[in-house]
């Protein structure tokens, strides 16, 4: 009894310290001085000294948070601009790794019951908390990113970003299937849900359009659980696998796991790519994966939440599904680095296609 | 030893431990370099809960509660249940998908609804327990594959059975005839105390009369203690692990149904996991005790809730608690080992004393 209280015990605190670090991890600024959870948002932070009398703006994270250097960290760049030309005001709150609902719903309610007038949740997490929260606050804006209406009751408040990330994924397919000398590729999806699939499908169809004999291996790091964003470890095992079996080029839809991708990448050695997701990730790779960046397919969160904000300080919010896709520039690749520019025209081509509606990008595999 | 005493040393365990617990995320705090201090932190979390936040902390203490039971029951044998966390994560699917399918209506849906829970948990922990006495697997590896394995068959079935939506998927929603929201103590944006919360009190009163009042719970007890000793008394311990096993999957089963019929209504991102493992450290704080780990319920639910305000008030971020309630645990093992010596070495001192006491008024 005695042994296995202590085993139980020490077993249960790994749990808990784990769960510590691993948040810790994503919410840092910078790499090297984040091993304690307290710094999390220690370093640069707009929202702590903007005091400008624009739209005050709620910024809720999905897991992973400011630092993922991908999807949330492309809101609070939209918001960062939002600070800088509309004299606007934030607050930020971040979901923890399997958080009850009620908390989503309580940062929500914190956020407007705080002044905040246009609020936005990261990620279609937030979807059902939104629901719940909105009709209580009618003055106040809500917009989920990837979020969509759970009920038949519409909302008049909410505003559901959409993007074609698929679009996106064509594009780096196209890159990586220029690239591959192996004639093989890879896929390393976060989790295996409807949102992630998109960008599987895309890329897939992108690889394929340039050349059909080349063969996309697709992994998942989680199946269902949402931590599959936020695993490092789990993105690195995943796509070293994929190298392993002879692909040279990785696309990666994993949010915070990224890191582990272009990790995996590095130490295949020379030759070997990663294809970055949702923010340039050239710019916040560091020195060594940078070489291994061929480009990042971007999904411009930044744009959507930095228009949000501005339709909410014009006084004519936006409301109701708004998409983002190739034509509005709502999503694209990213050329930093200049490991693309040789095949830049051919990229382009196939994006022209697609905004002429010659190509049809699947939306799921 | 008189009850006082013996109240007194029950209690001193778990008072060091949270005092080194409040200690040592101060100091984690101030190494940090962030620019509140664990004055900030504690002044945060020790405020009064908003009335929405004194409704999340009671919800969420029922479901911390029955985790904790069941993990409980298999402690007090010496099995160590870690598979709470599959158990309930495909119990909770599996109901969700039977009372979104409404074969049977308002509350029949929701009695049926409850047994199917159950039995999916003690089906799924009852692996374990045949693995263990039939082949002699330990549980504790085998409940973590089934863990994983449980994981991965509800994100297969959910994928392939359930409703595809926006960007998500989830199962049929509960019919409104069966919902039960509960009893709304303040405003309506405040949310309701969750009508199924009950079943945390029945599951604790339940576990207390089965191991104080039935002959099964003292074999329990008594295997757990010893299990030779168990065995030489006639106790056939390979059906007490069956059957604690199967009564632990049981009561996990049952973890997040207060949640489901009280706000979720569906199977998809509004499942909370982790419960189970929270539900261990619980129960290791609470001791294994049903009042014990009330306490420690509220502890956790508490800790839990309050940390959401800290990104808006200060600069230290909410995985903090965390280590609070993580050291809490580990102090609580510490601290009861120390005491429980203490009170052999006070006792051996009060004994020899009276041995030798009459002596001296002898020779007085």
């Amino acid at each position: 009894m005695r042994r296995t209280t202590t085993f139980a015990a020490l077993l249960s605190v790994s749990v808990l310290a784990l769960g510590a670090c691993s948040s810790s991890d994503s919410d840092g600024g910078d790499k090297a001085s984040d091993n304690t959870s307290a710094s999390a948002s220690a370093s640069a932070d707009v929202c702590k000294d903007a005091d400008g009398d624009g739209p005050k703006i709620g910024l809720a994270y999905d897991v992973g948070g400011r630092g993922d250097q991908s999807f949330n960290d492309s809101a609070y760049a939209g918001v960062a601009k939002a600070v800088d030309e509309l004299d606007a005001t934030c607050l930020e709150g971040e979901a923890q790794d399997a958080e009850p609902e009620s908390a989503r719903e309580d940062r929500l309610r914190q956020m407007a019951d705080a002044g905040a007038n246009a609020v936005v949740g990261v990620g279609f997490a937030y979807s059902d908390a939104i629901n719940a929260v909105a009709p209580d606050y009618p003055d106040v804006n809500f917009g989920v990113v990837d979020g969509f209406d759970p009920d038949d009751k519409p909302n008049d408040n909410v505003a559901y970003f959409s993007f074609a990330a698929n679009e996106a994924s064509f594009l780096v397919g196209v890159a990586a299937a220029e690239k591959t000398a192996s004639k093989q590729v890879g896929f390393v999806g976060g989790v295996h849900n409807d949102l992630i699939k998109g960008f599987e499908a895309g890329f897939t169809a992108g690889v394929k359009a340039v050349d059909p004999s080349i063969k996309v291996d697709v992994a998942y790091i989680e199946e269902s659980d949402l931590s599959g964003f936020n695993d490092p470890a789990g993105g690195k095992t995943a796509a070293a696998g994929e190298f392993d079996k002879g692909a040279d080029v990785v696309y990666h839809a994993s949010g915070a796991s990224g890191s582990g991708i272009f990790d995996a990448a590095v130490e295949a050695g020379d030759g070997n790519w990663a294809i970055g997701v949702d923010s340039d990730q050239y710019l916040t790779a560091t020195a060594d994966q940078q070489p291994h960046i061929l480009t990042s397919a971007l999904k411009r969160v930044d744009v959507a939440t930095f228009d949000f904000i501005k339709s909410v300080a014009d006084g004519s919010p936006k409301t109701s599904y708004v998409t983002y896709d190739l034509k509005n520039d709502g999503v694209g690749y990213s050329t930093s680095g200049g490991f693309v520019d040789d095949i830049k025209a051919d990229i382009d081509g196939y994006a022209d296609k697609i905004k002429s509606g010659e190509i049809k990008v699947p939306t799921a595999p | 030893m008189n009850s006082l005493k013996r109240v007194g040393f029950a209690l001193l365990a778990p008072v060091i431990a949270v005092l080194i617990a409040v200690l040592a995320t101060s100091v984690v705090i101030a190494a940090s370099g962030s620019d509140s201090s664990a004055g900030d932190f504690w002044s945060v979390i020790l405020s009064k809960p908003d009335n929405r936040l004194l409704v999340n902390i009671l919800n969420q203490t029922t479901m911390i509660y029955l985790a904790a039971v069941a993990a409980a029951i298999g402690f007090r044998m010496g099995l160590f249940n870690i598979g709470v966390e599959g158990q309930y994560l495909l119990a909770s699917y599996t109901a969700a998908t039977f009372a979104g399918a409404a074969l049977l209506p308002g509350a029949l849906n929701i009695m049926a609804t409850l047994v199917i829970a159950m039995a999916v948990g003690a089906i799924w922990a009852g692996i374990a327990g045949i693995l263990r006495t039939t082949r002699g697997v330990s549980e504790v590896i085998s409940t973590i594959m089934l863990n994983s394995i449980a994981l991965i068959l509800v994100g297969y079935l959910l994928d392939r059975y359930g409703l595809h939506g926006g960007n998500q998927v989830r199962t049929k929603d509960l019919p409104e005839s069966s919902q039960l929201a509960g009893w709304l103590p303040f405003e309506r944006p405040d949310g309701p105390i969750w009508t199924l919360g009950l079943l945390a009190v029945a599951v604790g009163v339940g576990f207390w009369v089965l191991l104080n009042k039935t002959r099964f719970g003292f074999d329990l007890r008594a295997t757990g203690l010893s299990q030779t000793a168990a065995v030489a008394s006639g106790i056939k311990v390979d059906r007490m692990v069956l059957i604690s096993m199967l009564l632990s999957g049981a009561v996990a089963g049952l973890i997040w149904m207060p949640a489901y019929f009280g706000s979720a209504h569906t199977y998809g991102t509004t499942f909370q996991a982790g419960l189970g493992f929270t539900g261990i450290a619980v129960a290791l704080l609470g001791r294994n005790q049903p009042v014990g780990m009330v306490f420690g319920a509220v502890l956790f639910a508490f800790l839990s809730t309050q940390s959401n305000t800290l990104t808006f008030q200060t600069d230290i971020s909410p995985s903090i608690v965390q280590i609070t309630q993580g050291v809490a645990v580990l102090a609580v093992v510490i601290a009861y080992e120390l005491v429980r010596r203490y009170r052999i070495r006070l006792e051996q001192r009060t004994v020899a004393r009276a041995r030798t006491a009459p002596v001296q008024e002898v020779t007085a």
